[in-house]
Parts: C-alpha cells; structure tokens; sequence
C-alpha cells in the first residue's frame, strides 16, 4: 500500500513510544506468607497444597503436603486446624476446610497406595528415635528422606504413641493410623516395639544424634479421700486400655474429672462402653473449659452430662463407696474457681481422673547437662537440641502445647537440625515472608462460596459404636473447599493484572510461570495492584 | 451471565481462571489476545478508556477472528492512540471527525456488503461527548436504519480530551471546567443529560447494553453477543477517567465497580427494545461511598457541604435500582 | 444514445455508469432529482451491487461517502447550499484523507435569506477544501464530467467536486447523448485504492499530525493539485477520442484570439456570453469568452495565456466575497500578475436573479466604452437598495431587510400603517 503521508500509520508503531518513562512509582510482585501456612505448627505449605487440590491434582497435593506432614490422614481427623481459624477467608464468609480438604487428600493417599519417594543418598548415619508417637515418626520419616538410618524404639506393642492410645477410635479410626504409620516403616525407618529405653546415655554410643519423643503417658492424680472398694482411674490408662484385649469395667455411672479435650474423650468412650450416665465434674465454666467447643458439643449431642462448677471433695461420703463429695464453686472477679461450702453428693460406679498427663523421663538418668524444669526437658528451641550435643527431643516431653500437630511440627524441626548438626552445619530456615493480611486482598473477586460441612455420623450410631463420627467430604466437596482458597499473598495465576494494565505492560509467562512487568511501558499507575485479589503485588518508589 | 464459570471458586471474577478450559477464559486472559490498542499509546496512567477500548476491541476482535475495521471519534482514544508518527491500533483504523463515526462506521458497512466482505464486521467508537452530544445525529441515523455497525460508547462523563468540560453524559452534581462547583447549585446541574443506552432503545434496535470496565467476563460476552448479530448494535461502557473525575489512577476499576454497585450505573442488556437481562448488584453500597473517592465531587463533602445534593443522587441510584430491578432479592429502597 | 431528458437524470444515468459502490442521498434542491434517480435505479438493480445509504443530514452523507471509500468502494453524493455547508467539516476531511469521492454539487445560493435559487456562493465557500472543483457549462458537459470526475479522482486519490447550476441546469430538459456501459467501462477502470481498510493489511488512517509535519501534508495536497492540473486536459482529451465529444479540461475559450475584451465566466452562463457576444462581435466588438472549466486547481497559466493579449477582461461572478468582491477575479487578476490588462468583476445573477442577454450586452459595452465601475452588480435595484439604507439611518429598529425589500417590490402586503 502506498501510504498518505503522515494520514496513514503502520500497525502497533506506538512501540516506539516507551511510556515507562513517565513513572514514578513501580509495581512489583510479591509473595507474602498466608496466614495458615503462618500458623500450621506442624509447618505444613497448606496454601501450597490446595493449589494443586484445586486443579484435582491430587497426588501432586498429597506429595505437596507431605514434604512437611507424613500423616495428612490423621491430621484430617485430628488436628484442631488453628489454621483455619486465621483464615483470611473467615473475615469474608467462612474459613476454608483445610482439614476436611487435608483428610480428603489422605484418605486418598491410603486408597490408591501412594508412597513415598525413596530417600536421598544414604549418609550413613545412624539417628536413634525414642518413642513411636507423632513426634517420634514424623522425625523418623523426615530423617530418612534426609538420607539417614533411623531406630525407632517403641515402649508399647503399636506404633502410633498418643495418636493410639490417648485418642478414642470414632475420632481416629485405627485403619487410618496404621496406613500413615506403616507407610513410614515402607520408607525404611527401622520400628523397634516393645523396647523401653531405660538410659538413653548408653544407647548414644551406637548412634550418631537421638531424638526422643516419650510422650507425656502418666496420668496426674488429685488427691481425693476415698474408702476403700471406691473405683478411680485415671484417663490415659482407660484409653490405653480400649486398645488391649480387655476393654475396661467402667460401670452404669462413670464420673469424669477433668476439662481438657481427654476428659471429653473419656466420657464419651465411656457412652460408648455402654455407660448410661457419663458425668464429667469441671469446677469452671463451659467458657473457660480447655477441651475443644466443638468436642464438647458433640459429647453434648451423645449425652455426656456436664457438672460445671463443681469440685470433688471425697468419695465414699456416708460409707457408700459410690458416693461421691461434689463441692459448688463459684468464679471470682479475676475468673478462678473458689469454693463455695456448698455439697452435694453424686453416685459413680467408677471415677476417672482427667487432670493432665506427666512425662516418664526416667531415661534421662545420668545424661550430663541436661536441664528439666516443670517436669519437662528443655531444649533450646531454634533446634529442638537438649542439654546434651546430639540429643535432640520434642512433643510432650518439652515445653510445648501438647498436641499432635505441634509434636509432627516437633519432628519435622528436629530433624531437620538433626541433619545439619550431623554434617557439622546449622539449619537456617529461609526467611519468611511478610504475613499477607486481609487487608491486603481485594475480595471483589472472590465468589461467594460458604464452607462445605462434613457429613457427620448419626447420633443413634455414635453413642452404640465406635464408628467414626466425622465423615469426609467427596472429591467434588474437597474440590470446592480446595477452590475456596484465596490464595493469600502469593500469586494463582488468575491474569487480573494481565487483564487490567491500560498498558498491556504484564508479559504472562504461561502456566507455572506468572507474570513480568514491561517496565517499558509500564506507566506506575497501580491498578495492577489495586485489583490484585491475593495482595502479590505492591508498589515501590521509582529509583531516580 | 457467568453461569458457566459460577463452579469455580477462586477467581471466578478475575481476568483468568487457570481451571477452565482455554476456550472458557476471557479474552484478555489469553496470551493470544490482539492487543487491539498496542503499548506505547499515551493515554494517562490508569486510563478506563485505553482499557475499556482494549477490552471491547479484542472481544470483538476475538469474535469474528479478526476480521475487523474500526471508526473512531475525535477524542482522547484517537488522539492517544494515534499520534504521527505512531499509531497503536493493530487493526484497520479510521478516524475521520468528532461527529461522524457512526456513520463512517456505515460507510464501511456499505462499502463491505457491496464488496461481498460479510466475513468483515464493522465497528464503530467514541467517547461521551462523540457520541451523545455531536456524534448524536449520525449515532441515530446509523441506529434508525440499522446499520451492520456495533457503536462503542467509552463514556467517561464529560470532554476530558479538551480538559473537563461537561457533556450530556456528565452526571448531576460533578465539577467540570464548565460547571464549576460555585454559586447555589454547584457542579452540574439537576435535571439535564441523557441516557443515551435508553434512547438507543427507543430506536428498537437488535441489540443495546452498558458495561463498565470492572466486570470483564460482562463486558466480553456482550460483545461477543453483539457480533453475534447484525444490524445496528450498541454498547455504551463506563470507563473512569483518573484526570477528569479527580481519581486516584490505582482506582479506575474500582469506580468502575462501585457505580455499579450503588445502582448509579445499572448494566444492562436489551434486544429490540426490550431489557433481557440485568447485571445484579452484589454488595449494595450507598452513593457517597462512590462520590468521596472522586475530587469532581469533593464539594459536596466539605464545609458546609451539600448532604441534599448527595441524597439526590441517592435517590437517582435507587431509582435505577427500582426501575431496573438491580437487587436480587426483594430489599427495602 | 441521443435522449432528451432533464439534466440531473442525464447525471443520475452518468452516475450510474460509473458503477458507483456507495451512494449517500440525503434531499436539497435543486439536487434532489439526481439522488431520486439514482435511488429508483439502486432500486431497480440497473446499478449493482450498489448501497444507496439515505442519511439523516449532509453530514452523514459525506461521512458515510468517507467510510465507504476509506473501505475500498467508489463513493458517491450529491448536494447543494446549505447542504454543502453543513457537510462541510466532512468535506475538508475526505480531501485531508485522500479519498476519492465524487459530489455533485448543484449550484444554489447561501442563505440567510434562504433562497433555492442558483449561484455559485456555495462552490465558492468551499473554495479551499481541498477538492477538485469542475464546472459543467451545459447538461452534456455535466454529465461527461462525471465520468471523468472518478478516475481523475481515483488517480489521484482526491474528491472531485462536479459543480452545475442549480435548475438552470439540473432540471433542464435538453437533448444529451448518453455512453454506453461499455464506453464507460473501457474509459473508466475499476477503483483501486491507494489507502484501503482491510483486515489483510492493517492501517491506521487519520492519524493527529502536529506542527512537525502538517504543513508537509497540505503541501502535498496542492501538489497532487498541480499534477490534477495535467491530468484534466488529457483525461479530457481521451474521452474526447473515445467519446467524441470535447468536454471538460481546463479552459474553454471563444473568440479570444482576437478578442481585445474577454469575458471569464463559470457554469451555465458560459452559453448566454457565448451567443451575447456573437452578437456583440456582428457589431463589431472584438470580443471573446474564456470559460473556465476547472477551478481548482485554478489554471493559472492557461487563463494567463488566452488573457494576456486582452486589454480588458471581465469576470462575470455569480457569487462574491461580501466586504471585498470578485471571488473568481482575484484568481483571475492573480493569473494576469504584471500583464497591462484592466479588470472588472461583475457581479450577477445571485440567488437565481436572471443574466438576461440584454444586461450583459449593455454591461459589456459599458466595459468598451470604459464606462463600468471595476465592481459592478447587474441588474442590482438601486431603488429598494438606497430605500432600505435611508430606512436604516433613520431608524435604529428598521426592521428585516429580506421582507423590507419584499415589501419594496409588491411582493407582499404593505404594513398597515
């Protein structure tokens, strides 16, 4: 064509033009550190993993989550999932179900078979690992894809520590624990059962680093004035005992002492058992209980009776071995219980004590160094490292909220330091991201999806079996709940800044890739930001 | 209208939805998009018209697999994208005078049908002032006859390219070069302008829509139903101006969203006269929320102020929520 | 083939054998009856494929006429006065684009006073537009140059204006001889653009051009005019050879060779000069004509040439510049720059105001006997002129002066008073 002078232009010329010059602010892109992955004690990339849940790859998910939690089958079931409570997305509607999507994912993983990747070069040093519990296994597990020779040694006849014999079946069915368990063994983590270590110090000589993880399994007693005939036992020993051949003889009344999640477990175990009357005696208020809301709701739901409020003062009141001696309390102003001198009398045929559990640190005898306070070890807690080099120890038997996920997150750091310290390094963890607020995200862009609810057990079921109570979600639920995920602080690829620069100044990279600026023609005008949804962009002030 | 993407629960407003299939995704998700407008142009930053032109050429563009030719008004597109020695049009372009596009666009239409080019679609595009003041005449002639023209209208409520003067577009109460926010009734006045997607409708046209650049997924399936068929068609979309509403550039879609969101921008959809669809709001927000963000409106909010003058526009808003049914469910106005 | 018919259906067929693509029509006498023709033959499918757009004003007109020859397709319309002035922005456009249109414009005057009467103000005020400007002195001519008006637009990529007295022209029925299609097809190659809008090869047309480069642009339009000036006379003069007939080209002289007085006129009164002055010369006058065909681009060095030898010429005007004069005579005088020539302008016939052959004789005697002011207007009624003026100087509220001068005249009922 011959043109018109000037009248007539070639196509897209206007690249000539870089309009980049005008700015003065640039944007950037960012990652910043979602709320959940933050708050996971076991340190799990959650984030990471409903990524690859949203697109139903999940197998990519599960080895996702896995790089940080061996047990996503158990977490599913009983993780209390502070995780979600931060969710960005509660402040919009409702959390994501990271736990439902999380068991989803390991269900998964048990059905169709999936192992995990054999470890790296072998290194040739020995870890020994005391006690077969979540802290204990998830070293086992991290220690072996880390190359090395791990010795688990096992007190009890079963792997699975507290996960086994503090938690009733209808929470974790024992099928579950034994896939997750065994699946570490099939790494090539050597379990010793039934062996005791008794003095840790001279088993060091055989291996190059320990980890112990002994748990907390002795019941704490109160002192209670009883008759003789009367029947008190403690919580973990009752629990312990559902796992053995002989289930225990809690009788028609079984009174329960206690406000944590294990009194809760132990009044609805005792439904179960066939107890008519499960009465737990909690000398606070329903507001200041420690057990799980949720925990007590359903044991609510199963007829667990509460006493809030109440004391027990004695047992076996009047010559009645039953008998028990509640005392009224009352809450004052700072919120602790005081006595009130009021009594009252309830039958039991059995009381069980729920009032916490103390560590057996009798193994740690004669190691040089170590310092233990509040029946605990301490252990410096950037490397889980005791008072002794190369004795490493986590879960109960430290100072640490006592869960299961925080004794997995024990694991994982411990052997983590455990690797380096036996290469002679020291672990430095990768500097986190800033914490990606609410505030950051624009929510325009994220539909209106409430949470999925997981389909629970009927009641009649509950209270006449162990089943268990909570079901899973199926794979279009999961999918749903995975895709709720806003992606706090880290770019999903959703093309918004792609799509909204009046400069077409964002080059997208393709899939997997995300996205550059073309500061040529990138003017700083901060829409780019400004519609991010997940926060991943920011700008900064143009170097002059 | 997003019906088939309602599943997907991350993103589903955003530009780009990994988790559809390619052909499900919007247009400016691709990396295949024409760029109809290129890079290079000198639009202001956070331009809602270089947007919203971008996001209505490459849909259209997209429809009819780039067989596309474009008339355009005088105003700030043309004068942004089409500086000698550049241009950033990346299709066959034609701007000739303020008032005339839609009836160059029909020229080219002619020209095409005589030729046997039906495979080439014709559109036509300006500005508010292009299109409802000057262009007006030529818009309704193109429309009476209907025309094989899609019309653009990128309304940014008021000459900006000139430096702020009023339009029939301008809405009540706004501060322009024009209608200085001074004397009793400061900003433009109550009780004028025009709706101009209303008066396309009264020529009973095949097909009449709005759009603003905060809905893309709208936006794009708008034009990819208007280029589904023939005969006159218009789509009138609201795009922000960050220099003549007195806005921060950072919150051009942001606008966009919020005049939607108070009802004072109702988007729409009609055929031959009759509304056949309407976007419903999500997040109903009163106007103020709307007018505090935007400086042409600063007069209303300082002292003493004019809460009137707000209720006013209050009013306008819930009138467009009445009338055309903006809510979903039944709510008090 | 010999037909009597009117001159704007003579120009409808015309039009029609130039197989135009596009065709705006929107109505203004005196131009009406060539669009109606026009239609009635889109209509009947004598003209296909073929769009006959009706518009909604002038300026959609010109502007659909942009679109469709910006778009590769032979473009057509027609208009006339007012009309034109208000298609007028589009018109400077499709001259700044370079898109090759052809308008019929039907000579009428520019109110206020509205008036339908012919003159040619309306060429006149688009006299810079940038367009080729061509004046028919008779229906033959004005149908020939149609014909010749596209491919010397098409050539150049410029619009051409072919300007006709309005009814003194159009709507004379006179006998004409029409070409044949395949005449025309043989003259008149199919329009290949020189600038098209095509999906296969994208551009940008109408680009914003600043000091940097827009003086450059409109010197190549005046460029493009002074190669126009070429190409007329021979396009003129191939249609001669294939046509038989001697129409358009740039000047058309009559008895000028001798002529020591010569009269330059536009349009139809070129016949009414050319027989007042056969009778002028019967006296013994040596007297010519100078027709100009072409007006812009203006001849300048053919009318130099006939002229030179003259010792006085006299441009007879049927328009003028209020404030000034002769619109024609400056270009004129321009032509004669330093050559010992005296000239007159002379205005006549505005607003449909009769040339009468006995006016010009005595006008143009005037001229020989030296008598004729150097700005006169034929025929003008100093009566209801100096009447009106002695109105406005005595009263400030004089009242309007078309209707005064109705008054004046008996035209309508006098003022109760």
């Amino acid at each position: 064509m011959d043109k018109p002078f000037a009248i007539t232009l070639d196509p897209g010329s206007s690249l000539a033009n870089k309009t980049g010059s005008w700015r003065t602010m640039r944007p950037v892109y960012v990652d910043r550190l979602p709320p959940c992955n933050a708050q996971c004690p076991a340190g799990e990339d959650i984030q990471g993993w409903l990524y690859h849940a949203e697109s139903g790859d999940y197998e990519t998910a599960w080895r996702q989550l896995v790089r940080d939690n061996p047990f996503p089958a158990i977490m599913g079931r009983v993780c209390y999932h502070t995780c979600e409570s931060v969710c960005n997305r509660g402040k919009l509607d409702e959390p994501v179900g990271i736990n439902s999507v999380e068991r989803f994912l390991g269900d998964e993983a048990i059905t169709r078979g999936w192992r995990f990747e054999p470890p790296a070069a072998d290194s040739g040093k020995r870890v020994l690992v005391v006690g077969a519990g979540p802290s204990g296994m998830s070293a086992a597990y991290h220690l072996r894809r880390l190359g090395h020779r791990v010795t688990v040694y096992e007190a009890g006849p079963l792997m699975g520590g507290m996960m086994r014999f503090g938690i009733p079946q209808y929470r974790l069915p024992r099928d579950v624990l034994d896939a997750e368990m065994q699946r570490i063994v099939d790494l090539g983590a050597e379990v010793r059962l039934n062996s005791k270590v008794k003095r840790i110090e001279e088993m060091m000589a055989e291996f190059d680093a320990a980890f112990l993880a002994v748990g907390a399994h002795i019941g704490k007693r109160a002192f209670i004035p009883a008759k003789d005939g009367s029947r008190i036992l403690d919580a973990v020993s009752v629990l312990r005992s559902m796992e053995g051949e002989e289930k225990p003889m809690l009788g028609r009344r079984v009174v329960v002492y206690g406000g944590g999640n294990t009194a809760i477990d132990v009044a609805r175990t005792a439904r179960r058992l066939g107890a008519t009357e499960a009465i737990i005696v909690y000398r606070r208020t329903r507001e200041k209980m420690p057990a799980h809301d949720f925990e007590v709701e359903e044991a609510l739901q199963e007829g667990v009776m509460v006493k809030w409020l109440s004391t027990i003062k004695q047992q076996g009141a009047d010559g009645d071995a039953g008998a028990l001696t509640i005392e009224k309390m009352e809450l004052d102003e700072k919120g602790f219980p005081q006595p009130t001198g009021e009594f009252e009398t309830l039958e039991a045929d059995s009381l069980v004590l729920a009032l916490g559990q103390d560590v057996d640190l009798s193994l740690l005898d004669g190691v040089p160094g170590l310092e233990l306070k509040d029946g605990v070890v301490q252990v410096d807690p950037a490397t889980m490292m005791a008072g002794r080099a190369g004795l490493f120890a986590g879960g109960d038997m430290v100072p640490a909220e006592r869960n299961v996920t925080v004794a997995v997150g024990h694991g994982k750091k411990a052997a983590r330091h455990i690797d380096a310290w036996l290469r002679g390094t020291r672990y430095a963890p990768p500097p986190k991201h800033e914490l990606a607020s609410f505030e950051r995200l624009n929510t325009w862009y994220y539909s209106d999806a409430p949470k999925t609810m997981r389909p629970q057990l009927d009641l009649a079921r509950r209270t006449g079996s162990f089943d268990e109570v909570q079901g899973g979600l199926t794979e279009d639920n999961a999918l749903f709940e995975a895709r709720r995920c806003l992606s706090c602080g880290n770019c999903f690829e959703c093309d918004n800044c792609y799509g909204v620069c009046p400069d077409n100044a964002v080059i997208k990279l393709g899939p997997g890739q995300r996205f550059q600026f073309n500061y040529d023609y990138c003017k700083g005008c901060g829409i780019c930001v400004a519609e991010c949804p997940c926060g991943a962009i920011e700008m900064v002030a143009e170097e002059v | 209208m997003n019906a088939s993407i309602k599943f997907y629960q991350t993103g589903t407003f955003t530009v780009g939805n990994r988790l559809l299939s390619p052909e499900q995704r919007s247009v400016q998700a691709s990396l295949e998009r024409s760029n109809a407008i290129n890079s290079g142009h000198r639009a202001c930053q956070g331009c809602g018209e270089a947007l919203g032109a971008r996001y209505a050429v490459d849909a259209a563009m997209r429809a009819v697999n780039g067989q596309l030719i474009a008339a355009n008004a005088t105003g700030c597109l043309e004068v942004f994208s089409t500086p000698y020695p550049e241009t950033s049009w990346q299709l066959p372009w034609i701007h000739s005078l303020f008032g005339n596009a839609a009836a160059v666009g029909t020229g080219i239409a002619a020209a095409l049908k005589v030729k046997g080019r039906q495979d080439v679609r014709v559109i036509a595009q300006g500005g508010d002032g292009g299109t409802t003041d000057i262009g007006f005449g030529c818009l309704s002639g193109m429309f009476e006859r209907n025309d094989d023209v899609l019309y653009l209208c990128y309304d940014n409520e008021a000459y900006m390219n000139t430096g702020v003067q009023r339009s029939s577009a301008t809405p009540h109460a706004a501060r322009t070069n024009t209608t200085m926010p001074v004397g009793p009734e400061p900003g433009a006045p109550f009780g004028q302008g025009k709706k101009l997607p209303l008066i396309a409708m009264a020529h009973e046209i095949p097909y009449v829509a709005t759009a603003t650049v905060a809905d893309l997924h709208d936006l794009e399936n708008k034009v990819e139903r208007a280029m589904s068929m023939h005969g006159a068609r218009y789509l009138h979309v609201l795009v922000p101006c960050p220099l003549g509403w007195g806005a921060d550039s950072a919150d051009t879609i942001k606008l966009a969203r919020l005049a939607r969101e108070t009802g004072i921008f109702p988007v729409l959809e009609a055929e031959r006269g009759e509304v056949t669809a309407v976007s419903k709001i999500r997040r109903r927000i009163p106007v103020e929320e709307y007018l505090r963000l935007q400086k042409r409106f600063a007069h209303l909010f300082g002292k003493p102020g004019h809460p009137e003058m707000v209720a006013a526009i209050q009013a306008e808003a819930d009138r467009n929520i009445c009338r055309f049914k903006l809510l979903d469910k039944t709510e008090a106005v | 083939m010999r037909k009597q018919i009117e001159g704007s259906r003579a120009v409808a067929e015309a039009v029609a054998l130039a197989r135009p693509e596009v065709i705006c029509a929107y109505p203004i006498s005196p131009q009406t009856h060539i669009v109606e023709g026009l239609g009635e033959l889109v209509k009947s499918g004598k003209i296909a494929p073929c769009e006959f757009v009706n518009v909604e004003s002038e300026f959609a007109a010109m502007s659909v006429a942009i679109g469709a020859s910006a778009a590769g397709a032979r473009a057509y319309t027609a208009t006339a006065s007012q009309g034109l002035l208000f298609m007028a922005e589009a018109v400077y456009n499709a001259s700044g684009l370079g898109l090759p249109i052809v308008m019929t414009l039907a000579n009428r005057a520019i109110g206020a006073p509205i008036n339908i009467w012919n003159d040619h103000s309306d060429s006149m005020s688009q006299r810079d537009c940038g367009w080729i400007q061509l004046f028919a002195a008779h229906n033959q001519e004005a149908l020939d140059l149609h014909i010749q008006a596209f491919k010397l637009a098409e050539e150049l990529s410029m619009p051409v204006m072919v300007c006709m007295d309005g009814f003194i022209l159009t709507h004379a029925v006179e006998g004409i001889d029409m070409p044949t299609q395949d005449e025309v097809d043989a003259f008149l190659p199919p329009y290949e653009p020189r600038q098209v809008l095509d999906p296969a090869e994208p551009v940008s047309i109408g680009a914003m051009v600043g000091p940097e480069a827009f003086m450059e642009v409109r010197y190549l339009a005046h460029a493009k005019q002074t190669v126009a000036l070429e190409r007329i006379p021979e396009i003129a003069a191939e249609f001669c050879d294939r046509f038989g007939r001697n129409t358009g080209g740039l000047v058309r002289s009559y008895h000028c060779d001798d002529a020591e007085t010569i009269v330059v006129a536009l349009g139809s009164v070129i016949g009414t000069l050319r027989e007042t002055v056969e009778e002028l010369r019967r006296d013994g006058m040596k007297i010519g004509v100078l027709g100009i065909s072409s007006f812009r681009p203006f001849p300048l060095a053919a009318v130099r040439e006939v002229l030179q030898g003259a010792k006085r010429v006299v441009v007879l005007e049927k328009s003028f510049s209020v404030g000034l004069g002769g619109v024609v005579s400056t270009d004129v005088r321009l032509a004669l720059e330093g050559a010992p020539v005296r000239g007159y302008t002379v205005v006549a016939g505005l607003g449909g105001r009769a040339i009468t052959r006995a006016s010009l004789a005595s006008t143009l005697r005037d001229a020989v006997d030296e008598k004729l002011e150097p700005l006169t207007f034929m025929d003008l009624d100093w009566r209801i002129v100096n009447r009106q003026l002695e109105r406005e100087a005595a009263s400030r509220r004089s009242g309007p002066i078309a209707e005064n001068l109705l008054r004046d005249v008996g035209s309508v009922a006098s003022k109760v008073s």
